[in-house]
């Protein structure tokens, strides 16, 4: 089952992938470009509880906005419509999916019954620093999922290491878990390669992560 | 002007000096509605000039008539989710910025001046630096960088504090989708507006209530997206902006504020002096407030004329 949430003036799309078991739900984020999988992942069939997906704004079943104006604090707040639906929830990412998931962990330290991030396409964004000022103005056909300005413009978001550690130190501090954070991604840019030496985030796998954050 | 007069009949707001555009029409960005607003001949020189945050393109209506008189057709716009253009699903820096050059683009494709004040100072500082091909001169009202920081305050009690911010952002955004701005008369909305625009005149704000609010059945609300809001977070840092200045390729005209206020950035000289490149010039006017060119039309556009010569 699918459900449509709204999101100021964007309509998304939320997947119940298993939809009906009991216990606090996995909400699966995906990376750049890509939407929600279409069926229970492999990876996380173990979880016994609902799992669900969320397409981002401008990303799979969700709806395309026009202009642009892509940031990842945005789709933090799509991830926080879910939220608003499901309650408590465990959160995993894959590459953009993970740093909206960090960001989330930090912003709804009581919902987000820990966040685990994995490798996935747009794990690094724009890098620590702005880059070279430029105006892109896409030329592939818009009104289309995935939108072309979000392609670009979620390749360009600066994430300096300070504050996705900001994000950290609020979930350590501000939820009841003592590790709210697992980073199971390979891949380090600066913000996760930061993360990782934070008292709140461990490496794991995701395995031993979804046990962890199952009791 | 007595406030019920106004509330009978809107047409009557005036103010001295204020002409409402010659023409308006709009530009399409990315399938947005962009409103264009224009003063002056058309065939005269162009020149760009962007608007502040919550602001909207006729708040120059005494300003750009004057840089008009001066022998330039003036093009300005209202940004996205401001004035007339189209309430955008999705608002960031670098959407206003493409906006602005999509604006340009449908006046000519050569160098023009541009003019910004406030927020829109800084969009066109950062479209000079991203479209050097595209910007011959730039002034900038007050929309100039400063290192302004949060207060100092420990890490636990920062921790806290963006906790605070975000969580109210997020909620802010789950009551979105059905936000509607606060009703009131003409007068309610002037009186609003000038806690944030403490300096400037009564009869101004309710000449901007007629230009930049529209009339419901319940009563006048500001045209301003209703999902915009003060405040918010984010990775960017006042220092990157600071940086951009130094290898600016256009000569630049900056006028700074000398009286604080609510809306003001608070940039002084001495903060942008080790950043100006070499053709800046720098104008801090004295017993002056943010809105620089409103209180100072005619001493701000006889400067920036010059410059332009």
């Amino acid at each position: 089952m699918s459900v449509l949430l709204r999101h100021g003036k964007v309509t998304l799309a939320l997947h119940g992938l298993r939809a009906n078991a009991p216990g606090r739900a996995l909400l699966l984020l995906h990376g750049r470009g890509l939407r929600s999988p279409a069926t229970v992942p492999n990876r996380v069939a173990g979880w016994a509880g609902p799992i669900w997906a969320l397409d981002f704004t401008g990303h799979g079943a969700s709806s395309v906005p026009f202009g642009g104006g892509y940031s990842v604090e945005l789709l933090m707040a799509d991830a926080d419509a879910a939220l608003a639906r499901l309650g408590s929830v465990t959160l995993v990412g894959n590459g953009l999916g993970a740093y909206v998931a960090l960001l989330l962990a930090g912003a709804r330290p009581q919902q987000v019954h820990g966040a685990v991030l994995c490798d996935g396409p747009g794990l690094a964004g724009g890098g620590p620093r702005p880059v070279t000022p430029s105006v892109v103005r896409p030329v592939e056909k818009l009104e289309q999922a995935p939108d072309p300005f979000a392609l670009f413009e979620l390749a360009r978001d600066v994430r300096p290491p300070d504050y996705a550690t900001s994000f950290v130190r609020q979930a350590s501090q501000l939820s009841q878990l003592d590790r709210p954070i697992s980073v199971c991604a390979i891949e380090r840019p600066d913000w996760l390669a930061a993360v990782v030496e934070e008292p709140g985030a461990v490496v794991t796998t995701l395995a031993e992560a979804l046990s962890h954050y199952a009791t | 002007m007595s406030e019920s007069a106004v509330a009978a009949d809107p047409e009557v707001v005036a103010y001295p000096g204020a002409q409402a555009p010659a023409r308006r029409r709009f530009v399409d960005s990315g399938g947005l509605r962009i409103a264009v607003h224009e003063w002056g001949d058309e065939q005269a020189p162009p020149l760009l000039l962007a608007h502040g945050g919550f602001d909207f393109a006729r708040t120059y209506d005494v300003f750009a008539p004057l840089l008009a008189a001066g022998g330039f057709r003036v093009v300005s716009w209202d940004q996205r989710g401001h004035g007339d253009s189209e309430h955008a699903a999705l608002y960031t820096w670098d959407a206003d910025v493409r906006d602005a050059l999509n604006v340009l683009d449908s006046v000519c494709n050569e160098a023009i001046p541009v003019i910004g004040h406030s927020k829109g100072g800084s969009l066109l500082t950062h479209l000079a630096d991203a479209c050097p091909h595209r910007v011959s001169k730039l002034v900038n009202i007050d929309g100039l960088p400063s290192r302004a920081r949060h207060p100092d305050v420990s890490e636990h009690e920062r921790s806290r504090l963006l906790a605070k911010e975000l969580a109210d952002w997020l909620d802010h955004r789950r009551i979105v989708a059905t936000a509607k701005r606060k009703p009131g008369t003409m007068a309610d909305l002037a009186r609003r507006r000038g806690r944030m625009n403490p300096r400037l005149s009564y009869e101004w704000l309710l000449y901007l209530v007629a230009a930049g609010a529209q009339h419901d059945a319940d009563g006048w609300r500001w045209k301003l997206d209703p999902s915009m809001r003060f405040g918010g977070f984010g990775p960017w840092r006042p220092e990157w902006t600071l940086l951009r200045l130094p290898g600016l390729p256009v000569p630049m005209l900056g006028f700074l504020a000398s009286v604080s206020e609510p809306m003001g950035w608070d940039t002084t000289e001495e903060i942008l002096r080790p950043h100006l490149p070499p053709d800046a010039e720098i104008h801090t006017l004295p017993e002056t407030g943010h809105f620089i060119h409103i209180e100072r039309p005619h001493e701000v556009a006889e400067r920036v004329l010059r410059f332009l010569a």
